[in-house]
């Protein structure tokens, strides 16, 4: 058999795992990898502008496709620059593999020019991580770093391969590839427990399935599942930010988001329920409020493939370490074998639409300005024909996207949720466009946040990605100013966003379409002229700037102490909330 | 406003992990990074092709902590089984320490016939010093350093503990 370069295996192994996009950006320690890729014109690389845009890119890629998304960058500053977008991807369990070029083995721990400790600076935010030091490992790890990636629990794995390990030669035999199955994840839940769970939700008065970001790592199947078995118990159904669209949002049985800018009805019914059945979510500080008081009186199941996750700040009553999709999947047949039928759910309901009636979503109306939700809604009835993947940025636009924006399929809401990433909704965009060309992909965006990955504008223009950014300009760091606003009595300390540029000048200078609006009589058509432009569009939509995002749990409150309009707001804390955060 | 600590019990892990680079920092940064204590900490392989190591830990934690201890360490791809000594029953528990002891006249020979007491082995000796070596649980070890800290202890140095099951069944 030939030798092949550590370069040209890395290549085929990429090939036999099926990738067909790698975004990346080249320097010293990969310029044998970007070699290689010249000959292999299979694979399309997408240069970013920044790595930290690859990183975002290809999480957007693999939230939207449900493939891995792959990045490679080059050693030092490359990798560096990329870790953002990797413990974003550990935090929200997104299947990356990052390739990071080092300096050649012999000069590793010299302080070489370009080098970093990549393996140990990206130890705790990966699921795992290689330092390839012989050519032929290279394609016994790839495929096992793929498996890794995407099995179980999903997550970014890091491969780092020196200069010379790229250029040195080894056998490959892409059906050798050793892809030691050393790690081997739950799948089915265990028989006995299923059945324990669905006698629990067949006896339930006031059942609740609080739904999570596992269900859409899960597969497509995991969210028909859940429509069967929602239908099945007649429960009513909540998700946390990551799972949105799981369930769809137009079912009569969707209570809406939950958590901290959750819906009144959902926080209350999860206070309120007598059996919780928890489907991949985490029970994360966000949703759970202060954690003696949440849920107090019911029988909490909860199913996740990863043990780590059960009993790490709720304790629950029923564990299932299993594949939710294929949990669920079990439930269905136990449910329907038995023929089970759930108990009269009328009192349960008519607590939920007592609640309902709050109408915890409202705002007030202008009709001098734009209001923020008013945009997202407007961009949501302008588009929901086109069925749109929607990314976001990090701050009140996002927990208002999440509000009123609203989703009937999965993998169309790409958000950065554990991490809670400024910068990431412009290069997830790019990369959910790369995976589907035809889709109609929104970036919904801050001013400030924006300006944190802005540079991949020019990205878009290479590829000619039809990518539109909705900026919901406040002018201020809204989601600071309003905390500054409820815990330190309206100390705008460096919250105000100064200096911004001309949204719409700048387009153009990228070569993008530029639209500006600050008429709510005038947004629709707005709306419209941006959808109908074939190419990017950078849409400064000026709302109003002190409006701030309700319903609220404030930091250390219990779900019944919602607040749910800015009259209820004190302007202080205690220190103990303070420190919550 | 104070910061809370909580209440703590000793538990005593055993891993087996794939012997390859980084799996000690894996693990050791792991407890670092959501704030685990390690009491001490052992490695070793212990196959013939070297290919797997065990480790030993000893940790510190309230029992919903050390049950995410071992839930994270499980997470970890090179970890392969984590066992809770503490937890499985009966065990045993054996340190290695090496003591220095200074002296001369009575003293020498009291250090002398403790040693022997708790089998301490003579494994370096000049006229006015030792070196004893002494094996057993940690509480036997703990007990004679401070008996030799009355008779002029140099210093010490200590392995931590390595654990295994009693009986027949593997850990
Ligand atoms: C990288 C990063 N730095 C800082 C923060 C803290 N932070 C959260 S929201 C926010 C303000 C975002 O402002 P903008 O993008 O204008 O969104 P708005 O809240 O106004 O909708 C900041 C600074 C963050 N989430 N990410
Ligand atoms: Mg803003």
């Amino acid at each position: 058999m030939a030798e092949k370069s550590g370069a040209d295996i890395l290549i085929e192994a990429l090939l036999a795992q099926g990738v067909d996009t790698v975004f990346g950006y080249p320097g010293g320690a990969v310029l044998p990898i970007y070699d290689a890729l010249f000959q292999h014109p299979k694979i399309r690389h997408v240069l970013v502008r920044h790595e930290a845009g690859a990183a975002h890119a290809a999480e957007g890629y693999a939230r939207s496709t449900g493939k891995p998304g792959v990045v490679l960058v080059t050693s030092g500053p490359g990798a560096t620059n990329a870790v953002t977008g990797i413990a974003d991807a550990f935090m929200d369990s997104i299947p990356l593999v990052v390739l990071t070029g080092q300096v050649a083995t012999n000069l590793i721990g010299s302080d070489a020019f370009q080098e970093a400790d990549t393996v140990g600076i990206t130890r705790h935010c990966t699921k795992h991580n290689y330092l390839v030091k012989d050519p032929s490992e290279l394609g016994g790890v790839i495929a096992e770093a793929f498996h890794i990636a995407t099995q179980g629990r999903p997550g970014p794995v890091v491969v780092d391969i020196p200069k010379n390990v790229q250029v040195a030669t080894a056998d490959y035999d892409r059906h050798t590839g050793n892809a030691a199955k050393r790690y081997v994840p739950a799948g089915d839940a265990d028989f006995a427990l299923i059945t324990q769970a669905v006698e629990l939700l067949a006896k339930a008065k006031s059942p609740i399935l609080y739904t999570g970001g596992g269900i859409i790592n899960s597969g497509p199947d995991a969210s028909a599942a859940l429509r069967e078995l929602a239908a099945l118990t007649g429960a009513p159904v909540t998700s946390t930010l990551m799972g949105l669209g799981a369930f769809p949002a137009s079912d009569p049985a969707w209570l809406g988001m939950l958590g901290m800018h959750g819906t009144y009805e959902a926080n209350l019914a999860m206070n309120q329920c007598d059996v919780m059945l928890c489907l991949g979510a985490r029970f994360d500080d966000r949703v759970t409020g202060r954690l003696d008081a949440f849920s107090p009186g019911s029988i909490k199941v909860h199913v996740d493939i990863d043990r780590s996750s059960i009993n790490k700040t709720i304790r629950v009553d029923l564990p299932i370490v299993a594949d939710v999709g294929k949990a669920i999947r079990q439930m269905i047949t136990v449910w329907n074998s038995r023929k089970l039928q759930p108990q009269n759910l009328d009192e349960w309901w008519a607590r939920i639409k007592g609640w309902r009636s709050v109408d915890s979503l409202s705002y007030p109306d202008s009709k001098a300005e734009i209001m923020p939700q008013y945009a997202i809604e407007r961009l949501y009835e302008l588009t929901k024909d086109r069925s749109p993947i929607i990314t976001t940025e990090v701050g009140q636009h996002q927990m208002w996207a999440a509000q009123h924006f609203h989703f009937d399929a999965p993998n169309k809401w790409l958000t950065s949720g554990g991490l809670g990433t400024m910068g990431y909704g412009l290069p997830a965009a790019i990369g959910a466009q790369m995976g589907d060309m035809d889709a109609l992909v929104i970036d919904i965006a801050g001013e400030a946040s924006i300006q944190m990955n802005i540079q991949e504008m020019g990205t878009a223009s290479q590829y000619r990605l039809p990518v539109k950014v909705f900026i919901i300009n406040n002018e201020w760091m809204g989601m600071v100013r309003q905390w500054q606003q409820l815990t330190y009595e309206s100390r705008y300390s460096n919250s105000y966003s100064d200096s911004l540029p001309d949204f719409v000048a700048l387009a153009e200078a990228y070569g993008w379409k530029g639209i500006r609006c600050s008429d709510p009589a005038k947004l629709d058509d707005a709306i419209a002229e941006m959808l109908s432009f074939d190419g990017p569009v950078m849409f400064d939509c000026r709302v109003s700037k002190e409006a701030n995002c309700f319903p609220m749990i404030p930091s250390g409150a219990a779900h019944t102490e919602m607040i749910l309009n800015s009259e209820e707001v004190s302007g202080t804390m205690d220190d103990e909330a303070k420190a919550l955060v | 406003m104070k910061i809370q600590t909580e209440t703590a019990e000793r538990h005593v892990l055993t891993l087996t992990v794939d012997n390859e680079a980084g799996t000690l920092a894996r693990i050791a940064g792991m407890f670092t990074a959501r704030g685990y204590n390690i009491d001490s900490l052992t490695v070793a392989d212990i196959t013939e092709d070297h290919s797997v190591s065990r480790i030993t830990i000893v940790t510190k934690g309230p029992p919903e902590v050390i049950d995410q201890i071992i839930a994270q360490c499980e997470r970890l791809i090179p970890v392969h089984k984590v066992t809770d000594l503490t937890d499985a029953g009966p065990h045993v528990e054996r340190e290695l320490a090496l003591v220095k002891v200074n002296g001369t006249g009575d003293k020498r020979v009291e250090a002398m016939r403790l040693a022997d007491i708790y089998r301490a082995r003579v494994i370096d000796a000049t006229v006015s010093s030792f070196i004893f070596e002494i094996t057993g649980g940690p509480d036997k070890i703990d007990t004679f350093i401070a008996l030799m800290r009355e008779l002029g202890l140099v210093e010490v140095g200590r392995t931590g503990i390595v654990g295994l099951m009693r009986g027949s069944e593997n850990s």
